[in-house]
């Protein structure tokens, strides 16, 4: 079965910045595929590739089979975009933008009029769709984005942060709308920088940072290879010193823990790494009562895809993010944005 | 205001809605018939054109400014030079005659050269995307539409400018001429708007745009024979306007204002080298229109946004 979309050793510079170094991700028809990164990753970067509006310094990239670079009109047609900023125009109506874009992509008046209703109703704009889009609030903005990118019913659909400054409601909407989507047969490529989104709605996962793939695969898989649980235990809510290390060795014997380390800037806490196994947490506690120590709260978790992050790079996503603020011009970006290439 | 949001996006009725059979054989017939013919191209063409009109209906203030502009420059160029000898003006009786010819050229290559204005907003605030991401059969369908828009617009502010002169008394060409003064004003809105949304593409904001159009557009009045006719500017100016394609819009219309009698070899122009037809005039014109349009192929083609 061809590839929904197959990236291969994608290269892409903006002058001096390096902005996709080596990309190279395969997604599979019918799946939600997630790109996560921090900012300035090269995810929009990739995307632009993907959609026909970037050329690639090098590299090859496919969508349904197509090659971008030579058949762009093709692959266009196969293809709804998303882009990271809603962009509408405020004098129109959503109904007059949605018929515009039914012309774009030359659908037959009869069928456009029919997208159009379902979109309407599916997206709950009844309310809005004759109201001009400058009176719409943000959440209503990007509904209508989605009717938009989805009227031709693309095979792939590209969303670039899709959530990104919605509120709650909004967000959990556009993803039951991309659910939807994916139970209609529709292959989603998204990108993202919250990490529980892409935990929670793709199949598969692919790690970028600073324009390379870090990780690829399914999230529980990404999350397995790190091996084991995390289990957080508190003996009190300010333990000693002292009765950390003691609980640190009675701990560190037990077969199924791999490490325990002491947390000092949480109240003395122990964090421990554990085989997956359903007692893990039972022995711990037993061997705390056996010991007569206390317990003032234990929680186990699997690791996050933050840990994923952390483990190929060192640092965690949050950091990233943190570092990378004050590093990008903005301004400069957007002027060279527009020249393209 | 509070959105309530949906529920009823998590049934699995939507999924059904959205793949609807009829948006499947569509998709099946696209593959099989050959994309695209240029019955997609003017769908789109007349989609973007229709948004155009929509965006000027509800602001109107851009219409009613740019009909009552030209009728301005009429009435003050025509008072300034109302004292002029007759006769400096060539065979025109007054120079409100002379004007009338010069002031629609102007007014529609104003309003051409400005037309990429709204395509650089678009672009810089992302709209242009969705043309750019979408499988247009070409995207001169960005260029037809924004002429046929500018082109009607030229049409509105001819027709005032030709009744204005008429009741300041300078007449009107017959039928046949007025058709002519049409087609010429036409053929140089496509020309003009293809070169502005060549800059467009080519440029990279609106201030760089802005810019441009201000160095380029009262200068090429000031070089054409819009506001004195050739033989009263000094011989280096001569040479300028007789190579400024707007020259070569505006005599053809002055001639037939004056004579009736217009044909195809009719001598409407004497420049220092050469004598230039009225058929000649539409050859200039038609190769000009052709040549900006050819001109801008490599811009259009490129990605970007
Ligand atoms: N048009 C451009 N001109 C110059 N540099 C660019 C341009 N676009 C992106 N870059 C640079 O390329 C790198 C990748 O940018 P990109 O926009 O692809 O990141 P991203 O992962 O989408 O980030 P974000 O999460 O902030 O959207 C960044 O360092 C950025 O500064
Ligand atoms: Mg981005």
């Amino acid at each position: 079965m061809v590839a929904a979309i197959q990236i291969k050793h994608l290269k892409k510079t903006y002058g001096p910045v390096q902005a996709v170094q080596d990309v190279s991700l395969t997604i599979e028809p019918g799946e939600i595929f997630g790109l996560l990164g921090p900012n300035g990753a090269g995810k929009t970067t990739t995307i632009r590739c993907v959609c026909t509006l970037a050329t690639p310094d090098s590299g090859r990239v496919e969508v349904m089979g197509i090659p971008v670079l030579t058949q762009p009109q093709r692959v266009r047609q196969h293809l709804g975009y998303i882009a990271q900023e809603v962009a509408l125009d405020k004098v129109l109506t959503g109904r007059e933008l949605m018929r515009l874009q039914a012309a774009l992509y030359h659908l037959p008046g009869p069928l456009a009029q029919q997208r159009i209703e379902a979109m309407i109703q599916l997206l709950e704009l009844e309310e809005w769709a004759d109201q001009k889009t400058g009176t719409y609030s943000g959440g209503i903005k990007k509904r209508l984005d989605l009717a938009l990118g989805m009227l031709h019913q693309p095979d792939v659909l590209v969303l670039d942060e899709p959530t990104v400054g919605l509120d709650i409601e909004t967000r959990s909407a556009v993803w039951a709308f991309l659910r939807q989507l994916r139970a209609a047969g529709t292959t989603i490529l998204i990108t993202s920088h919250y990490l529980e989104e892409i935990d929670t709605l793709a199949n598969r996962v692919g790690i970028i940072d600073q324009g390379r793939v870090i990780a690829a695969g399914r999230p529980a898989e990404l999350k397995d290879q790190l091996g084991g649980d995390r289990i957080t235990l508190r003996l009190q809510e300010f333990t000693t010193p002292a009765e950390a290390e003691t609980a640190r060795l009675l701990l560190a014997h037990l077969p199924c823990v791999q490490d325990v380390i002491i947390n000092a800037a949480q109240g003395n806490s122990l964090n421990l790494l554990v085989d997956r196994q359903a007692e893990a947490l039972t022995l711990v506690q037993q061997t705390m009562a056996t010991a007569g120590l206390p317990i003032f709260g234990i929680s186990q978790s699997r690791p996050s895809l933050d840990d994923v992050y952390l483990a190929a790079t060192g640092r965690t996503l949050i950091d990233a993010e943190l570092a990378a603020v004050g590093q990008r011009d903005l301004k400069r970006e957007k002027k060279q944005a527009m020249k393209g290439g | 205001m509070s959105t309530t949001l949906p529920t009823p996006l998590s049934n699995s009725a939507g999924a059904a809605a959205l793949n609807s059979a009829a948006i499947q054989s569509w998709k099946e017939s696209l593959a099989k018939t050959a994309r695209p013919d240029w019955r997609d191209f003017w769908q789109e063409t007349l989609a973007m054109t229709q948004r155009l009109f929509i965006q000027l209906q509800r602001r109107p203030s851009t219409l009613v400014a740019g009909v009552v502009q030209p009728l301005i420059w009429l009435v003050l160029f025509g008072a300034l030079f109302q004292n002029v000898p007759a006769g400096l003006f060539g065979e025109s009786r007054n120079y409100g005659q002379f004007l009338g010819a010069g002031i629609i050229v102007f007014t529609a290559f104003g309003g051409a050269l400005n037309a990429g204005l709204p395509v650089m907003f678009d672009r810089e605030f992302g709209f242009l995307n969705r043309f750019l991401v979408a499988p247009l059969a070409s995207r001169y369908s960005i260029v037809v539409a924004s002429a046929l828009f500018i082109a009607s617009l030229s049409l509105l502010q001819t027709a005032a400018i030709l009744s204005l002169s008429a009741l300041l008394g300078a007449g009107l060409p017959n039928f046949l001429g007025l058709v002519l003064v049409l087609a010429i004003v036409m053929a140089l809105v496509l020309g003009v708007t293809a070169l502005s949304l060549g800059l467009t593409f080519a440029l990279p904001g609106h201030i760089e745009l802005i810019a441009v159009i201000f160095v380029t557009n009262l200068p090429l009045l000031f070089s054409s024979t819009a506001l004195v006719p050739l033989d009263f500017m000094p011989h280096w100016l001569q040479i300028v306007a007789s190579f400024n394609p707007l020259t070569y819009a505006i005599e053809p219309i002055r001639y037939v204002y004056l004579h009736p009698d217009w044909s195809w070899s009719s001598l409407v122009l004497q420049t220092p080298f050469f004598n230039v037809s009225l058929a000649a005039c539409g050859v200039v014109l038609t190769i000009f229109c052709a040549g900006s349009l050819a001109l801008i192929q490599p811009l259009l083609r490129q990605r970007m946004a």
